[in-house]
Formats: structure tokens, C-alpha cells, sequence
């Protein structure tokens, strides 16, 4: 069942993705964009990765994919825009050079270079205690630095963002 | 049976379609969508690992992958409409004075 | 006590750094008494050590203070550590003692001047560079010392950097001496090289061991090179030339560099190297002959220098001649002896003409002086000691250490080394006394703008003068034929050689037991003849030297003009090496090859950037591009390049 299930949902994922792409108007990118994500958040359940898969929806297609729509309307772009195209030569080797970068990637896959290290967390312990409430013991505990850095990064960006947006200061 | 390989091979996928995407678009916005997908692409192989390795760093690492990319889409977007408030265009090649 | 000998070098650097760094923001009288404070301490802690040294028993006076590891590199190590022994103790008291009395009389002299701190931090940092000078024990350390010592003089030298002359005198000071310094270097990586320390004790031992014949070729390459730097440091013939210049500098700064630093640390330095010097006869021999060379001819120069620094200033030459002589013929006690007998009378010597300066507002050419007796007579009775003292008549302190020297250069050296001293004493015992009678006797030439102010100098400048006067008289006292303190003393650092008490018995044997005696007696002929000729001539009949002068003008003019011998220096050296620099270096290498080859490379670089520019679209879109065929590279390079 779940091995049809990731094959659906990759399909999805790479279908939307290649649209996004290809899409001239901004607004169904950002549209088919969501549609990723929700795709991987799927994705991130299988991998029971329950967590994760609903930050990804809450954050990323919620608040992130929001913002882009609200400032495409707000800039309320001409979808003809790129109509003049001063690099055209540079289409296809950018589509052959972006299967090459696939082609390494996939080899690096294949090949025994990257190795980890088996840990504690089966899925049978996580379940026991629950895949948010060990991702809240962890952040809190072994990973409260990262997480206290974090916070001044995003207050930083808040700042950032308005100093940039203000018309003038 | 689903190993670690067809999500990384996924993962390989949206990150290729991501970079192609940067390379071949000329409208900021989108471009700056197509590296969203990279990072999610990203996102997904540490997932992955994480769960094939039973472990949860790599979840945790997602969690703060999502942080950076808020701040970076708040930042971002805060550029893109600077920019288009001088020039009018969010078409990246016409913003082309960085040479020589 | 010993101990505290890190506390010596302390409180001088500190008294420098403070009034360096805020001087500017302090009274005057604080600036005077913390620079004075500081010298003075560490003159106090001197006492203490010489003290703890005197209470071991003589065959333990070596101590040494470990402050902490400097340079460890391979098989090289250097410590910075402090080495207490009698030699060290000498020069450590004649240092601070000297150097205190001269920190009081600055504050006198330099009182109206507006560069007052800096005066002082120069003059602490000048103290504590010859005290490391002296205490350290090491060549490295003990370099470092001397480099500070040659950087402080020229710092002070030029102190009134305004004046062309002062801050050129001060240049050829640091170049001259920085030609000696290189011998000084050289010669410390050589002894490196066959010693493979750098430490004293290491590198006496294993020289007095026997591990080196006499005459060895490397011993007698080293000890040439460091009297090189000693010739530099010292003022020897042939780099002797700076000295006289350095009267540029404030009188005091004089009195220092003659007297208790600077000129000081070659004989030192070869007093503390005598294991080496001993080695090696052909070094010995080219030290006594340069020595005695330069007693003979500053002394000659001196005989007709009208400015009545110059007259000290070739005066000190002399003296140091007379030091390097001892140290030559192997008499390396008589040597500092002289050295510690000199730095009182030449100290006091110098403050004596910088009162006479100071009460003539200024006025240093001794033609327009005369009669100065009755004006300044503290000045004129402290200045009498010191020439009496110079000139060598006996109990004065000069008397018993240029004796001991002419008895020496006659036992150990040959009747050649004690004829050229007997006549530079007589020349000496002349020109000092020239400079007493020209400058206080007669009737007065003095402008008379100036004579209503003339005046006494204030009681901080007169205190150190009767102080180095009483010293001047006294000090001769430890080393009194027969019954030498400072022989005894000493006897540790210089072992066996240099002992004049072996010297002594040695006289008693090949020329009985009068020879001491009747050179006392022929020395004190010499002086008293001296001084005689000057009374004659300067007194008596005040019109003679004027008539010699005409009779012998090409003598006259020879030693007035120094024997040319800075227009020599300026013909064969200094012009030579503006041509060259001009013509080859400048014009040639420099602006040909150097600046064409920049040149060229800039215009190289410039025209494959002109090629490469056009990468630069400024499409970003290009750039990404780029950055992926990178990554793909690198990443290429990971999997397949191992």
C-alpha cells in the first residue's frame, strides 16, 4: 500500500515541480509550488516523520507559499514580462547541465561514499513516546543553542524584511 | 519495497528541477520559488536518512532548514519588492549592473 | 636579595611607559620625580644585590634569575634570564648611580623645555636598555639591550628634532652604529654555530674548557666581529665619528651616553667575553692597537676643539681608547676599573659644562667664555675636581685606574701600547686643563647680554655635580695598588687572566718590586707636565697658542678640521653609496627592473582581464550557471579523484 503510495505521491511531486518551472504566470507556480509541498508532507508521513510533515504544511505551504502569493499581487506583475530574452542560448545547456548535476548526484547515491551510523531511535521507541513530544525533549535539551540562535535569526529577519520594505526610513 | 534510494533519487529530482529552474527563469519570484524547492528537496533527503537510519537528527535539522528558509523568503521577498520599487521590474536580467 | 634584580630593569621600563603613554597629561614635578623615583629604586635595589652578592663567599657570585622562556626553536633556546655577578653588580651600580645623579640634574636642565616627558620616558627607557644591557645572560637578551641602547640615543640625540643638525646627528649616530650592530649579530650566529648556545655561562665554560686551541680561526672570527659592534658602540677608531656629533642631544643626554650608558657597553661587552678574547692573541692585539690608536688621536683632536662639548666628546674617546687598551693587553679589571672611575668624572665633567651652558644661556663655544670662576663657583670648584681627576693626579679617582692601565700595557703589552698612553695622558692632562683655564681663568669674553644672566644653576643641578665630585675623588679608592678591592672583586669573572695581583707578582719577579711605584711616579710627572704646558700657555702667556697655531697652521688645521676624516668617511663612503644608489640602484634596478617589472605584471594582468571581463555579463542567471558546473566539478573531483 505505501510503496503506491510514495509512487503516486513522487509522481505528483515532480510533475508539479516540473511545472513550476515551465508555468509563465506566477501566481500557478506559487499554486503548483504548494501542491510540492503538500506532496512531500505526505511524503514526510510515510517516513513517519509526522512532525515535520505538519510544519511543512503549516509553515511552508501556509506561511511561506502566502507570503509569495501576497507579494505577486502585490507587485501585480505582467505575465508577458519575459518575453525579450537577452540569454537565450543558455535553455538547453542549463536543462543538460541540470541532467548531468542528476547524473552526479545519482552517482554519489550509488556509490558507497556516504555512510551513517545506525541510532537509537527505532521507529517502535518513537512511537512510544511520540515523534513531536522526542522532537520537543530534543530541541529543548541537546539542541537548545541551535534553537535559542534561531529565534534571534528570525527576529533579525523580521527586522531585516522591514527595513528593506519601508519606503524610507 | 521503498529503500533510501528512491527518496534520495526523488530528492535528486526536485533538486535538479529546482537548479534548471534557476537557471532557465528570468522572473525573480520564481526563481526565488525554485530555490524553496531545492531546499525542500533537501528537506526530504535528510527525512529519509533520518528514518533509515532511525535517527533524529535529521529531523531536527529539517526543523531548523524551515527556520533559515523563513527568515530567507521574509528577506527575500523584502529585496524583490525593494528592487522592484527602483526598477519597476522583478525581470532579473535587467537588473544586470553587477559586471566589471 | 638577589632576587629582586628583575626589580631593577622594572621600575625604570615602568617609569618610561608612564610617562610615555601620559606624560602629556601629568605635572611637570610629577613627570621629574616618577622618571627620578624610578631610577632611583632601582639604583637602591642595585645596592641591595651588590650587598647579597658581597655575602656569598666569592667563589659562589654567580647567580642567575630565570624570568621565562623566550625562544625555543629546534635546537636553539633562549631564556630571558638576568645573570647577577661581580662584573654585572659593577656595572648595574656605576649604571643606576650614575644614571640617578644625571635624572636629578635633568630636571634642572630641561626644566623650561616642552617636550619635558618625553625627555624622561627616553631617559628611563635609555637606562633600563643598558641595565638589560648588562644583566642579561645571554648574547640574544644581551643584544636586544643593545639594540634598545643604539635606538634611545638616537631617539635622544635627535631630542630637538627641529634642528637639522640634531636630527641628522642622530642619523649618522644609529647608521654608524647599526654598521657595528652587524658585526655585533654576526658574531653572536657564529658563536651560535660553534657553541651552540647563546648562553654565557654555557659558552665561557666550554671555551675555558680546552675544547678551543689558542688562535683558534673561529674564535678569532667571533671576537672580531663583536669588537666590531664594540668599535660602533664604544666609538673606536674607525667609527668613532658619531660621538662627537651626539652633542647635539641635551647636555644631560651627553653626560649619559659618555658616561653611565652606550659608549660603556663594548668594553663591557668585551670585559664579559674575556674567556673568548683570551683565546684568540691576534683579536687582543687588534683591540690594544686600536685602542691605544684612538687614545693618541682623539686626544690630538682634542687639543684644539673650541666647543667645550666636543672637548669632552673627544676626551670620552680617548678615555674608552684607554679602556680598550687594558681590555687588549689582557688587563680587563684595570679596564672597567677605568670604565667605573671614568663614568664619574666624565659624568660630572658633562653636567659641569652643561651648567656653564645652562648659566650662559646657551652658549657652548669656549671663546666667548672666560673668567667664569667667581660667577658660578659651585660649577667652577665640582669641574676642577673632575679635570684634576681626568687628568689623573693622584689621590683623584683617574689616577689609580689610567695608572693601572699604563702599568699593565707595559708588563703585558710592550713599551710601544705604554708610550702612546703615557703621551695620550699628557695630552689629555693639556687639553682638559686648555678647557679649564679658557673657559673659568682669564678675563671674561663673554657677551654682555648674557653676562646679566648669568647665574648659578638651581640646587637639583648642583647636588649631583658635588655628589659626582665626591665621587670622582673617592672613587679611585677600591683600587688602590697592592690592596685592590676591585681586583679581589672581579676576580670570579675574569679567573685567572686579568688579576693584577698574578700581574704583580709576576712584576716582582722580572722587574722588582719598584716598577709599580716608580710608573706612579712617572704618571704623575705626566700630568703634573700637562697641566704645566697648559698653565703656560693659557695663563701665563694667553697669546702663545695663537702664535703656535700660525707657526704649525697645517697641524693646526689637520686637528681642527678632526683630520678630515668625516669628509674622508663623506668622499670614499657616504658619496660612493649615493652614486651608486642614484645611478644603479634608483635609476637602474629600481625604477628599470622593479618598477618595470610591477609595471609589466600590472599590464599583464590588466590585458588578460580585459579577456576575461567579458565572462562578467552581469546576468545572473550566467553566474548561477557557473556556480553549478562548479559544484558539479567538485563534486566530480570528490567521487572520481581519489
Amino acid at each position: 500500500m505505501s510503496e503506491y503510495l510514495f509512487y503516486i505521491v513522487a509522481v505528483i511531486t515532480v510533475t508539479t515541480a516540473v511545472y513550476l518551472i515551465f508555468e509563465k504566470n506566477p501566481v500557478f507556480g506559487a499554486l503548483y509550488l504548494i501542491q510540492t509541498m503538500v506532496s512531500l508532507a505526505v511524503l514526510y508521513i510515510l517516513l513517519e516523520a509526522q512532525f515535520v510533515a505538519a510544519v511543512q504544511i503549516i509553515v511552508y505551504a501556509g506561511a511561506i507559499m502566502v507570503l509569495f502569493l501576497f507579494v505577486i499581487m502585490l507587485l501585480n506583475l505582467d505575465i508577458k514580462e519575459e518575453a525579450r530574452n537577452p540569454l537565450p542560448f543558455q535553455r538547453i545547456p542549463a536543462i543538460l547541465m541540470g541532467i548531468a548535476l542528476f547524473t552526479v548526484i545519482c552517482i554519489v547515491i550509488r556509490s558507497k561514499l556516504l555512510q551513517g551510523k545506525q541510532d537509537q531511535y527505532t521507529t517502535a521507541y518513537v512511537q512510544s513516546i511520540g515523534n513531536t513530544k522526542l522532537i520537543g525533549n530534543l530541541l529543548f535539551t541537546d539542541y537548545l543553542l541551535p534553537f535559542e540562535i534561531t529565534s534571534i535569526l528570525l527576529f533579525v529577519a523580521a527586522i531585516g524584511a522591514i527595513m528593506l520594505a519601508k519606503r524610507k526610513l | 519495497m521503498i529503500t533510501i534510494t528512491h527518496y534520495l533519487v526523488l530528492s535528486a529530482i526536485l533538486f535538479t528541477v529546482g537548479v534548471t529552474g534557476v537557471l532557465i527563469r528570468r522572473n525573480a519570484i520564481i526563481i526565488f520559488m525554485c530555490i524553496e524547492l531545492m531546499l525542500n528537496a533537501v528537506n526530504l533527503s535528510f527525512v529519509a536518512c533520518a528514518h533509515y537510519l532511525n535517527s533524529m537528527q535529521g529531523q531536527l535539522f529539517v526543523f531548523f532548514t524551515m527556520t533559515v528558509a523563513a527568515a530567507e523568503a521574509a528577506v527575500g521577498l523584502a529585496i524583490i519588492v525593494a528592487v522592484f520599487r527602483n526598477k519597476e521590474t522583478v525581470n532579473i536580467d535587467d537588473i544586470n549592473i553587477m559586471k566589471w | 636579595m638577589l632576587n629582586l634584580v628583575s626589580l631593577i630593569l622594572l621600575f625604570p621600563l615602568i617609569g618610561s611607559a608612564i610617562n610615555g603613554l601620559a606624560g602629556k597629561r601629568l605635572r611637570k614635578e610629577t613627570v621629574g620625580y616618577l622618571a627620578c623615583g624610578a631610577v632611583g629604586l632601582s639604583f637602591f635595589v642595585s645596592i641591595l644585590v651588590f650587598c647579597g652578592l658581597l655575602l656569598l663567599p666569592p667563589e659562589e657570585r654567580l647567580f642567575e634569575k630565570r624570568l621565562f622562556s623566550w625562544i625555543e626553536s629546534g635546537s636553539f633556546r633562549s631564556l630571558a634570564a638576568l645573570q647577577v655577578d661581580p662584573l654585572s653588580t659593577l656595572m648595574i651600580l656605576t649604571v643606576s648611580g650614575v644614571g640617578f645623579l644625571i635624572h636629578i640634574y635633568s630636571i634642572g636642565y630641561m626644566h623650561h623645555d616642552k617636550g619635558y616627558h618625553r625627555y624622561f620616558c627616553y631617559l628611563n627607557l635609555f637606562t633600563f636598555s643598558m641595565l638589560l644591557l648588562v644583566l642579561s645572560n645571554n648574547f640574544l637578551l644581551m643584544f636586544i639591550g643593545w639594540e634598545a641602547v643604539g635606538l634611545c640615543s638616537y631617539l635622544l640625540i635627535g631630542f630637538w628634532f627641529e634642528k637639522k643638525s640634531a636630527s641628522d646627528a642622530a642619523k649618522k649616530a644609529f647608521v654608524v652604529n647599526r654598521i657595528g650592530d652587524f658585526g655585533f649579530a654576526l658574531g653572536i650566529m657564529l658563536i651560535f654555530l660553534n657553541f651552540h648556545s647563546i648562553d654565557f655561562t654555557e659558552i665561557f665554560s666550554a671555551a675555558s674548557h680546552g675544547n678551543f686551541e689558542t688562535g683558534n680561526f673561529a674564535i678569532t672570527m667571533i671576537t672580531l666581529l663583536l669588537f666590531m659592534g664594540a668599535t660602533g658602540k664604544s666609538a673606536q677608531i674607525p667609527l668613532y665619528t658619531w660621538l662627537p656629533d651626539a652633542m647635539e642631544g641635551p647636555t644631560p643626554v651627553s653626560a649619559l651616553i659618555h658616561a653611565a650608558t652606550m659608549v660603556t657597553a663594548g668594553v663591557y661587552m668585551i670585559a664579559r667575553c674575556n674567556v673568548l678574547y683570551t683565546l684568540s692573541p691576534f683579536t687582543m692585539t687588534v683591540v690594544a692597537s686600536i685602542g691605544a690608536a684612538t687614545a693618541l688621536f682623539a686626544a690630538s683632536i682634542g687639543l684644539v676643539q673650541n666647543d667645550i662639548k666636543r672637548v669632552l666628546a673627544y676626551s670620552t674617546i680617548s678615555q674608552l681608547g684607554y679602556m680598550f687598551l687594558a681590555c687588549g693587553v689582557g688587563a680587563f679589571t684595570a679596564g672597567v676599573f677605568h670604565l667605573m672611575t671614568h663614568a664619574f668624572f666624565k659624568a660630572l665633567l658633562f653636567l659641569g659644562s652643561g651648567s656653564v651652558i645652562h648659566a650662559l644661556s646657551g652658549e657652548q663655544d669656549m671663546r666667548k667664555m672666560g673668567g667664569l670662576k667667581s660667577h658660578i663657583p659651585t660649577t667652577y670648584k665640582t669641574f676642577l675636581i673632575g679635570t684634576i681627576a681626568i687628568a689623573g693626579i693622584p689621590p683623584f679617582a683617574g689616577f689609580f685606574s689610567k695608572d693601572e692601565i699604563l702599568l699593565e700595557a707595559l708588563i703585558r703589552g710592550n713599551f710601544i701600547y705604554w708610550s702612546i698612553g703615557a703621551i695620550a695622558a699628557l695630552l689629555t692632562a693639556f687639553y682638559m686643563f686648555r678647557l679649564l683655564f679658557i673657559t673659568f681663568h682669564g678675563e671674561s669674553r663673554v657677551d654682555h647680554h648674557v653676562m646679566e644672566h648669568i647665574h648659578e644653576s638651581p640646587k637639583n643641578m648642583t647636588l649631583p655635580l658635588t655628589t659626582l665630585a665626591g665621587l670622582s675623588f673617592a672613587g679611585g679608592f677600591v683600587g688602590i695598588p697592592g690592596a685592590s678591592a676591585i681586583n679581589h672583586f672581579l676576580s670570579p669573572v675574569f679567573g685567572g687572566h686579568g688579576h693584577a695581583e698574578i700581574s704583580g707578582a709576576e712584576t716582582a719577579e722580572h722587574h722588582g718590586a719598584g716598577l709599580p711605584y716608580l710608573m706612579m711616579v712617572i704618571s704623575t710627572a705626566i700630568a703634573i707636565a700637562g697641566i704645566f704646558l697648559a698653565y703656560q700657555m693659557y695663563v701665563k702667556k694667553p697669546g702663545l697658542p695663537k702664535r703656535l697655531a700660525e707657526r704649525f697652521r697645517f697641524i693646526h688645521k689637520l686637528l681642527l678640521n678632526k683630520y678630515y676624516v668625516d669628509e674622508i668617511y663623506d668622499a670614499v663612503f657616504v658619496n660612493q653609496i649615493k652614486k651608486i644608489s642614484t645611478q644603479i640602484l634608483w635609476k637602474g634596478v629600481d625604477v628599470r627592473v622593479i618598477d618595470g617589472s610591477v609595471n609589466g605584471i600590472a599590464r599583464l594582468v590588466g590585458g588578460i582581464g580585459n579577456i576575461f571581463r567579458l565572462l562578467q555579463t552581469g546576468y545572473i542567471r550566467n553566474y548561477a550557471f557557473y556556480i553549478v558546473i562548479g559544484c558539479i566539478f567538485i563534486v566530480v573531483l570528490a567521487v572520481f579523484g581519489r
